[in-house]
């Protein structure tokens, strides 16, 4: 608690402190090239999302992100240094400059856009909101959860949305609010309240690895809010903005037109213009976002394209467990749509 | 001689340069936060305190609402913050004079039982400890569905301690005057027996009367009026029992953490105290006859909270600034509003300066009453 408030302080003195000068062309970019890594904001341990192992190598789909912007800028998927941010932390870090971009399972909303300084790069995961409950509790739907005690964690949008539902469907509720993620898991589990709330995502991944039996807890059918997370940028450097942006969709259409970790050197001699544009440097693409011409081709063979991640970190094989659902493409039913790369 | 040589002259430039410096800084600082959270395009200003807060909180002891502003949450925090910090102060100081004073005891293993709790405790930080209240309460209690019956509507569980609550009744307004009513006739007493005592010699019996005379009236009044008394009882519904009085596991971790962690020092504060008083003291206060507690009422107390009451207002405002760790065990405090609130707002500026405003004003309030009361303790002679 007391880094979070060092952190928020250290913040505001920053911000405080640092010259108001205007933005000059890309000083993030430029930074990012001079000291030759970039700084990854992520989650403190989210499985499948952000977390580190025992050996402090980092995995997870925002994770990924973060390794296909090092791999384009800087060539290497590993020139980049993770600082696990709280929910309350994470805004204040990207705002003061600690971190270059914020890939930590964030929803984009009007709020967020309009008032904290910050752009959101794209969607990364369409999330939504939902319930666990222990099994023995016998509850079938969100609906019946009126008087419940509700384990929530602190600074997320995730005790808006709860307030919400339970307003318009004239319900009560008591909630528990916890600062860390790693307390709020271990009173869900040791049986603390009688549901927990938060993305349906995330409740997948603390049951898989928190719970001692998972099939002990169901999470119920009921969604009550849309989550588009994604990662986000400061504004005031519009090059270093695109480049993440078009880091995000190449990464989807590199799945689209099934360009995988494998088969990307094949590929790259491929007659197909788009896979051309995407992996070779058929219209000079890297040149225009001020990259190298085979940027693509590196996030590709060193990260592997957005599905290729998905099944990877979250997927089914995974103890995750999670359908591609919305996030499918959208060839497929899903929301996952790459902009083109023209 | 020149005026720069004058001492007086010269302190006082020092002095007016310094603070003007200060000032300047400070108005730097905001001037420069203020432009830099424009440029970054970070809304800033308080107009947000008047909005809807949308959030729900576990418990609050004025009316809350999600419906109420920031305003209003905040202050609902704060009102928490001030429920856990008093509920503590009183908890701390109760077990603290208790322990230092068995530290102290004749008995070897009070004494050395003592011993161990001060060392034991003031050495694992607090954090740890309030982990291990709230890990304790909630994993080794059952869970509501299965709570314990500790008596007539008296409840344990993971959701805390349930118990009967009295219902309001208007004729308890009557008791509570007929209470005040007595404490001024509980004080006129206590002046005119001391009067009497030294005009005559004679004491009289102090502590019977004074108690009946606090709480007779009350329990006349109460009766006279029917002894209206009704509980509200907790009852069991879908999920846990609602109703009636009720302590969360949330604040009972952080009030007993708080209290025993703190109580340690306090023990350590009350020991130096005793200890402070020259044994001698207490031969020449023998020698004239006073009795035991005598004594140590009118001779060993008065010196010694002297030397107690400062380092306890230290340990007091220790108490409640540590409270803040509230959020490590879901207890919805001061900390814990400001934590949702700057997540909602991205106001981080605004929201931890309210905070540590709050926090200050609180602890200046415990000094200034601490101080108080050391003046009234202090012996007015010495210098």
């Amino acid at each position: 608690m007391y880094k979070k408030i060092a952190m928020a302080a250290a913040g505001a003195a920053m911000i405080a402190v640092s010259a108001s000068g205007s933005a000059n062309a890309g000083p993030v970019l430029n930074a990012i090239k001079q000291k030759d890594f970039i700084q990854c904001g992520v989650n403190t341990g989210l499985a499948g999302f952000g977390i580190a192992d025992s050996q402090g190598n980092w995995t997870g789909i925002d994770v990924d992100f973060c390794r296909g912007l090092a791999a384009a800028l800087l060539g290497d998927r590993n020139k980049v240094k993770f600082t696990p941010l709280s929910a309350p932390q994470r805004f204040t870090a990207l705002q003061s400059g600690e971190i270059d971009v914020l890939s930590r399972n964030t929803t984009n909303t009007l709020t967020r856009d309009a008032s904290l300084g910050l752009h959101f790069v794209g969607v990364w995961y369409y999330d939504g909101q939902g319930f666990m409950v222990p099994r023995r509790l016998n509850v079938k739907g969100a609906k019946e959860l009126n008087g419940a005690e509700i384990c929530v964690q602190a600074g997320t949008t995730t005790e808006l949305n709860l307030t919400d539902y339970f307003r318009a469907n004239r319900m009560t509720f008591k909630p528990v609010v916890f600062e860390s993620a790693e307390e709020w898991r271990k009173a869900f589990f040791a049986g603390r309240c009688q549901a927990t709330t938060t993305d349906v995502s995330a409740l997948a991944s603390v049951r898989s690895v928190d719970a001692q039996n998972p099939d002990d807890f169901v999470i119920l059918p009921e969604v009550i809010s849309k989550e588009p997370l994604g990662p986000m940028v400061r504004r005031g450097d519009d090059e270093w903005f695109a480049v993440t942006k078009w880091v995000l969709n190449l990464m989807l259409e590199a799945e689209e037109k099934g360009i995988t970790t494998e088969n990307v050197d094949q590929m790259r001699s491929s007659t197909d213009p788009t896979v051309q544009r995407l992996i070779g440097n058929r219209d000079e693409m890297g040149k225009k976002l001020g990259l190298a011409e085979d940027w693509g081709y590196k996030v590709i063979k060193q990260v592997g394209n957005y599905g290729e991640s998905f099944e990877r970190n979250i997927g089914k094989k995974t103890p995750l467990r999670l359908d591609r659902g919305l996030n499918a493409q959208w060839t497929q039913g899903g929301l996952m749509y790459g902009m083109p790369a023209r | 001689m020149p005026f720069w040589s004058n001492p007086a002259v010269r302190g006082g430039v020092y002095q007016v340069t310094v603070l003007a410096g200060v000032f300047a800084l400070g108005a730097y600082l905001i001037d420069n936060t203020l432009d830099n959270l424009a440029a970054r395009s970070i809304r800033s200003g308080f107009g947000f305190m008047a909005r809807e807060a949308g959030f729900e909180l576990g418990e609050s002891l004025i009316p809350y609402e999600p419906s109420d502003s920031y305003a209003r949450a905040y202050l609902a925090g704060f009102v928490n913050t001030m429920k856990v910090s008093f509920a503590g102060i009183v908890l701390c100081s109760i077990l603290g004079l208790f322990v230092g004073i068995a530290r102290l005891s004749k008995n070897w293993l009070v004494a050395r039982l003592a011993s161990f709790y001060v060392e034991t405790l003031r050495n694992i930080p607090i954090l740890l400890q309030l982990f291990f209240w709230y890990a304790l309460i909630i994993e080794v209690l059952p869970p509501s569905l299965d709570a314990i019956n500790l008596g007539p509507g008296v409840f344990l569980s993971k959701s805390g301690l349930l118990f009967p609550l009295p219902l309001y009744d208007p004729a308890h307004a009557w008791v509570g005057l007929a209470f005040l009513v007595g404490i001024p006739a509980a004080v006129f007493y206590g002046h005119w027996a001391k009067q009497r005592q030294n005009a005559t010699g004679q004491q009289l019996p102090r502590l019977l009367p004074t108690v009946g005379l606090v709480l007779g009236p009350a329990i006349i009044v109460f009766l006279i009026l029917g002894a209206p008394l009704t509980f509200e009882v907790p009852v069991f519904q879908r999920f846990r029992f609602v109703g009636g009085g009720e302590l969360t596991p949330e604040f009972l971790a952080l009030w007993l953490g708080l209290s025993i962690y703190t109580s340690a020092f306090v023990a350590e504060v009350v020991r130096a105290g005793i200890l402070a008083v020259d044994w001698g003291q207490n031969e020449a206060a023998g020698a004239l006859g006073l009795r035991r507690g005598l004594v140590l009422r009118l001779v060993v107390l008065p010196q010694a909270l002297r030397v107690i009451i400062p380092p306890t207002t230290n340990q007091y405002l220790n108490l409640a600034k540590n409270s803040s760790l509230a959020v490590a065990v879901g207890y919805p405090d001061l900390t814990s509003v400001t934590n949702t609130s700057l997540n909602q707002t991205g106001q981080a500026v605004e929201c931890i300066a309210v905070m540590m405003a709050v926090y200050l004003t609180l602890s200046l309030l415990i000094s200034a009453g601490m101080n108080i009361y050391n003046r009234v303790v202090a012996i007015p002679d010495r210098r």
